[in-house]
């Protein structure tokens, strides 16, 4: 593995009482692919969000490319330029359209003239199959289309990570093969992605790493038909087994710090 | 043994629903009708005519009731409304800091700007600054002072209008801007905000026909007849002519303007909930 482009150390995050995350380390390499997987509550879109400090993390450090996230004294905005970030919720701009979505942080935040932006713009549409939307509004497209926009914006930045947090889940079925087809080119491309996901087939294809987290700690981590085909801890086993087969789970009863919630 | 069949219906007593809805509504309707034909009959339509609405008065109040006193009632409104505007906008982002001093003070001012009645603060700016301060001049005279007054008053409102405005957008929007390296004061003004004032047109609006109305209280500030806006004009034509028609036109001049505004925002209502995405 070459240099990491994302690094983790020690990370613990809380909110008030709730302790989400007790202690990630974690390191990704450049062009790496990691998929994070887990139950809800488990902490893995609150590691995703302290990535680009989003969340501020309670304790713990961050690196991305060699920068330090979470120095106070560093310049977030600056750090967050080289970082995408796509989001279950895709949050388009409403009141722009699709191009206007891509050139206006360009202009705005890496004060390309606007010429630059809209070129910019139309390539990275292209580059997600969705050229001919670029005079649509946000509200006229179907999930698929707005959550396939809404990576373009974030690659129109140049960024050299891409997080992804749940991107299929607010998705109907059909629609999520898409966005899925344009993150795997993304990742054929060489870009380095953090993926939560509860897509196992696109982790187990696509990712070089998967990370199974529960209980706001990192459980398992590994090549995904390790953790996916033959997981050796009994919690990965559980929540696999719930997952790819949920018509078969058993009721289950809530016991703190066993495999559950993540809630203390 | 009919009487055990389960088949019998149970017996209607009295009248239908749709009989007892056509009764109710004829009551209603006739208890109206009878109320405007009393108050037709009653009201001295002679008199009232005699004194509010005689045409050779109202002829006299052209062309000055266009040329200054709407001109000035526009005026005055617009102006305040420009200065409530950017004073409320201030308030509202200090109400919404992460600084407690900003939030306390922008609560503090709310909180008396909206409790104390307009004319209270017009007599404050129009006489207790200028005492307080006797070297401080408003910029553009009583067009100044005005403009301030109406602003203080507006402004109270407004911040609360569009902190709710801004409180309405999701907070996706904020880290989806963020994430792509807005600063915080680059995505409110071009995130947040445009999608903030999309929110509050409607309420915004409805301020501005409050603001026409809190415009007549200038007559308290003593203004020149060139400075005489639509309810200061209407009275004193109606004391020079010793009869109230002018205060009839001047009326309908307010309602020439709220009317077709009130009318833009029910559809600026009505497209919104259209809209809901």
């Amino acid at each position: 593995m070459s240099r990491p482009e994302i690094s983790v150390r020690d990370l613990h995050k809380s909110f008030g009482d709730n302790q989400v995350l007790r202690g990630i380390d974690l390191e990704i390499g450049q062009g790496e692919v990691v998929c994070v997987i887990g139950p809800s509550g488990s902490g893995k879109s609150t590691l995703l969000r302290c990535v680009n400090l989003l969340e501020e993390p309670t304790k713990g450090q961050v690196f991305v490319g060699g920068t330090e996230v979470t120095d106070p004294d560093v310049d977030i905005d600056a750090v967050r330029r080289r970082i995408g970030m796509v989001f279950q919720q895709f949050n388009l701009f409403p009141h722009l359209s699709v191009t206007e979505n891509l050139t206006l942080p360009q202009r705005r935040v890496l004060k390309r003239d606007k010429a630059q932006a809209a070129r910019i713009a139309a390539e990275n549409l292209a580059r997600v199959g969705l050229a001919e939307k670029a005079d649509a509004y946000p509200a006229s497209l179907s999930g698929g289309q707005q959550q396939r926009v809404a990576i373009a914006r974030a690659l129109a930045m140049g960024p050299e990570v891409m997080l992804f947090d749940e991107p299929t889940s607010a998705l109907d079925p059909e629609l999520v093969g898409d966005v899925l087809a344009v993150m795997r080119g993304l990742a054929r491309e060489g870009m380095t992605m953090m993926v939560v996901t509860h897509e196992m087939t696109f982790a187990r294809e696509v990712a070089d790493r998967v990370v199974f987290m529960d209980g706001g700690v990192i459980v398992e981590d590994g090549r995904p038909d390790q953790v996916i085909g033959a997981p050796r801890h009994e919690r990965t086993r559980h929540f696999l087994s719930r997952l790819l087969d949920p018509a078969m789970a058993e009721v289950e009863e809530d016991v703190p710090d066993q495999g559950g919630t993540g809630r203390p | 043994m009919a009487d055990t069949d389960t088949g019998v219906q149970p017996k209607r007593t009295g009248l239908t629903r749709t009989q007892k809805r056509r009764i109710s509504r004829g009551a209603q309707y006739a208890v109206l009708v009878a109320a405007v034909i009393a108050f037709a009959v009653s009201a001295d339509w002679g008199r009232l005519q005699n004194q509010f609405a005689q045409p050779a008065i109202a002829k006299q109040l052209f062309p000055e009731l266009i040329t200054v006193a709407l001109k000035n009632t526009v005026l005055y409104t617009l102006s305040g409304f420009v200065v409530g505007l950017a004073l409320g906008m201030v308030i509202a982002l200090m109400r919404l800091s992460s600084v407690g001093p900003y939030r306390w003070l922008a609560g503090i001012y709310i909180e008396i700007f909206r409790g104390l009645p307009a004319l209270l603060i017009f007599i404050f700016v129009g006489v207790g600054v200028p005492l307080a301060f006797p070297d401080v001049q408003y910029p553009g005279g009583t067009y100044g002072k005005v403009a301030v007054a109406l602003g203080l008053v507006s402004a109270a409102y407004m911040a609360e209008t569009i902190r709710a405005g801004i409180q309405a957008v999701p907070k996706g929007q904020t880290e989806a801007a963020r994430s792509l390296g807005f600063s915080p004061a680059r995505a409110m003004v071009s995130i947040v905000l445009p999608q903030a004032f999309r929110i509050i047109l409607p309420p915004l609006t409805n301020e501005l026909v409050l603001l026409f109305k809190d415009s007549s209280l200038v007559l308290f500030l003593g203004v020149t007849l060139e400075q005489r806006e639509l309810s200061k004009f209407g009275n004193d034509l109606a004391s020079q002519t010793a009869n109230s028609t002018p205060i009839l036109v001047a009326g309908l001049c307010y309602l020439l303007i709220t009317i077709p505004l009130s009318l833009v925002v029910r559809r600026m209502e009505a497209k919104s909930l259209r809209e809901i995405r």
